[in-house]
């Protein structure tokens, strides 16, 4: 994986260093918060509903053990032992002073690791597809552009001060799970006819308050042009985007306004008079990024593995787990494994520092000490040979990491919502423990088979409700929690924004609302079709008169 | 002090704590940690004196985000919010019942002055 140069770490302490200066100025009363506070967010803290909150960025989910031992520390030493894993694959604490924040960002320096930009009207943290390098039907792996834009935009003097947040995706592979089409920017890369590789590139999508599927406005980008196209995106986006109206800031707003085509118009102008060669990174550059993420050293193992056949054979509850949290890999004996951190009962995301050690440790010795954050708020070991599985596994079970759920109906992602977040409108990891309940059963979870619900605590749908299968938005309604439910958002390829099925309903009622929208894909469903796939084929209608259905008796 | 206009009566005064983020309570004389110690205001009177408070604290830089909340006097007099965000901001997440002012865990090194 990557490694800082002098110029990386340099630029890290420094702004350590200005960080620890500003927390000074605003405790002796030269800066008012008005003025702290967008200086706060650029470093990643923020003032939540009980606390601060510290929001680290994990760039394109790639975490060393080393890293996550770090992280372990500070939960230990300046929170109360745990973290949480967002959607934008960036580690939260809850509960940090402010007065510990400078120490905090130093440990991370440490470990090459920062809080930049991981808010504010500024470039956020770059995400990729989290079997990035392993997955078979990739074109290239996406972390080497995904690093490049990194560099890119940390501290970019233009785009510092964008009309509103900026959020870049990258996947390399056909097969789209880093969500792109709900991004400000999203890129694909792929080969041309001539072979050559380059990027589709997508703008203009994102969730909240108005959620959009980018639109492509290129459908071939030459590799060498990436920065200077990007630029020319954000330029015309940076001068052209609304400052007058937050809710409108967004660029998928003025794409929507100005339409796709007219923005790939002024983008191309803009590109067209750029200095398209000063802008690229230096390739030896891009050769030095690229050579970290290059293929590591894997051993010749046969495709079959007998050791891990024989423990699947002896022992069925890990043989569901392989089942279930098991990635193919692209190399033969290797497999990628999922650590669902969405136990039953526990808050989607959260982590606590003896877990993340065991994870640490895990991943040092069985997966070429590398570890990966998904967007769904799991982790992955992407490098395990298929016969140490079975000890990997028996590991994650003594610390309650081994269940068996990636992608199944109590794999949900949930935002913090209103038990942390200061914006939240309702509490969302209620609702997911409740649903993980509801749902618990391991046979009946594997019958339904794959299905994303996704839970947001308000409008800002951290929880990219959306794209959830089913998506659960919190509201607030007459002075009490209700929850509003979509069906048939996508967050892959196919790319869709859910639709509503009625009027909200209170916390209590939600398992119900769930369990028969369930129940009419299990009733209707055609042999080896999915949920998603049956909700496409039936429409919405059947769904919602379920879904209405409830039984009003009086009390 | 945000500008939203002032919420029912009764109402306590409460903010974070700049330094450390505690959910603190203006008790008349000080902020504490304690929902219960919280000055309980009435009458327009003493709500407008809970607001000079806040903008005297903000101003002085020990608290941020300091406003009014509606409250329920309980049995032993002490305030309880009425809108659930402020119940849970007044207690600690719903979820974690081990954490937050509900379990007697306070974020504070210093109380405010
Ligand atoms: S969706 Fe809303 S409640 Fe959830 S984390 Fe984002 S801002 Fe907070």
């Amino acid at each position: 994986m990557y490694r800082y140069d002098e110029f990386d770490a340099r630029l890290v302490r420094e702004r350590v260093a200005q960080f620890r200066d500003q927390v000074a100025r605003r405790l002796d009363g030269s800066l008012s918060e008005d003025e702290f506070k967008p200086l706060r967010l650029k470093n990643g803290v923020y003032l939540q509903l009980h606390a601060y909150m510290l929001r680290i960025a994990v760039p394109y989910g790639t975490l060393s053990s080393r890293q996550l031992r770090q992280l372990a520390l500070i939960g230990e030493k300046y929170d109360r032992g745990y973290g949480h894993f967002t959607t934008r694959t960036n580690m939260q604490f809850n509960w940090p002073r402010l007065r510990d924040v400078p120490e905090i960002l130093d440990l991370l320096a440490d470990v090459e690791m920062h809080c930049i930009q991981t808010s504010g009207n500024c470039i956020r943290n770059v995400t990729a597809d989290h079997f990035a390098g392993i997955a078979a039907d990739e074109i290239e792996d996406p972390r080497p552009t995904a690093e490049l834009i990194r560099q890119w935009s940390s501290l970019h003097p233009e785009f510092d001060y964008l009309p509103r947040k900026f959020k870049i995706a990258v996947t390399g592979a056909e097969h789209d799970r880093a969500v792109v089409r709900a991004h400000d920017i999203g890129l694909r890369i792929l080969r041309n006819a001539k072979g050559e590789i380059g990027y589709e590139v997508m703008v203009g999508g994102g969730l909240g308050r108005t959620p959009m599927i980018a639109k492509t406005i290129r459908s071939f980008l030459p590799k060498a042009d990436l920065l200077a196209y990007l630029e020319a995106v954000l330029r015309v986006y940076n001068l052209e985007g609304r400052r007058d109206n937050k809710y409108k800031a967004r660029v998928k707003i003025m794409v929507h306004e100005i339409g796709a085509e007219e923005f790939a118009r002024r983008v191309e102008a803009e590109f067209a008079r750029l200095d398209g060669p000063a802008i690229a990174a230096d390739p030896e550059e891009v050769a030095r990024i690229a050579a970290y993420f290059a293929s590591p050293a894997y051993e010749t193992l046969p495709a079959r593995a007998s050791g891990f056949e024989a423990a699947k054979a002896e022992n069925r509850a890990f043989a569901t787990w392989a089942s279930v949290n098991l990635f193919t890999h692209k190399v033969p004996g290797y497999a990628a494994a999922v650590i669902s951190l969405k136990g039953i009962g526990d808050a989607p995301g959260d982590i606590t520092s003896a877990q993340m050690r065991v994870v640490a440790d895990l991943a040092e010795t069985y997966s070429l000490d590398e570890l990966r954050i998904t967007h769904a708020q799991n982790i992955v070991l992407p490098y395990v040979k298929k016969d140490d599985l079975f000890v990997v596994s028996q590991t994650l079970v003594e610390v309650g990491l081994a269940t068996a759920n990636a992608g199944l109906i109590t794999d949900i992602i949930a935002c913090p919502g209103l038990d942390y977040c200061s914006l939240a409108t309702a509490r969302s990891i209620p609702i997911a423990q409740a649903l993980a309940h509801r749902f618990a059963d391991e046979k009946r979870q594997l019958e339904i088979g794959e299905l994303n619900i996704k839970i947001s605590g308000c409008i800002n749908a951290c929880g990219h409700h959306h794209v959830g299968h089913i998506g659960i938005l919190g509201l607030e309604k007459s002075g009490q929690e209700s929850y509003q439910i979509t069906l048939g958002g996508d967050a892959t390829e196919t790319a869709a924004i859910g639709e509503i099925l009625g009027p909200g309903v209170p916390a209590d009622d939600v398992p119900d609302a769930i369990e028969r929208i369930v129940s009419v894909y299990l009733a209707q469903r055609t042999s080896g079709e999915t949920f998603i796939e049956a909700v496409r084929r039936l429409g919405l209608a059947p769904f919602k008169a379920a879904f209405l259905e409830k039984t009003h008796a009086p009390a | 002090m945000s500008t939203a206009k002032r919420p029912p009566l009764p109402v306590i005064l409460l903010a974070n704590d700049l330094l450390d983020g505690e959910v603190v309570f203006w008790t008349g004389t000080h902020w504490s940690p304690e929902p219960k110690d919280a000055r309980i205001a009435h009458d327009d009177a003493s709500a407008t004196a809970l607001e000079g408070a806040a903008a005297k604290a903000l101003s002085a830089n020990v608290v941020v985000d300091a406003y009014l909340v509606d409250i329920t006097t309980d049995a032993n007099g002490h305030g309880v919010p009425n809108h659930y965000r402020e119940k849970i901001k007044t207690e600690g997440p719903s979820v974690r019942r081990d954490l937050g002012k509900q379990a007697g865990l306070y974020n504070i090194v210093r109380s405010g002055t």
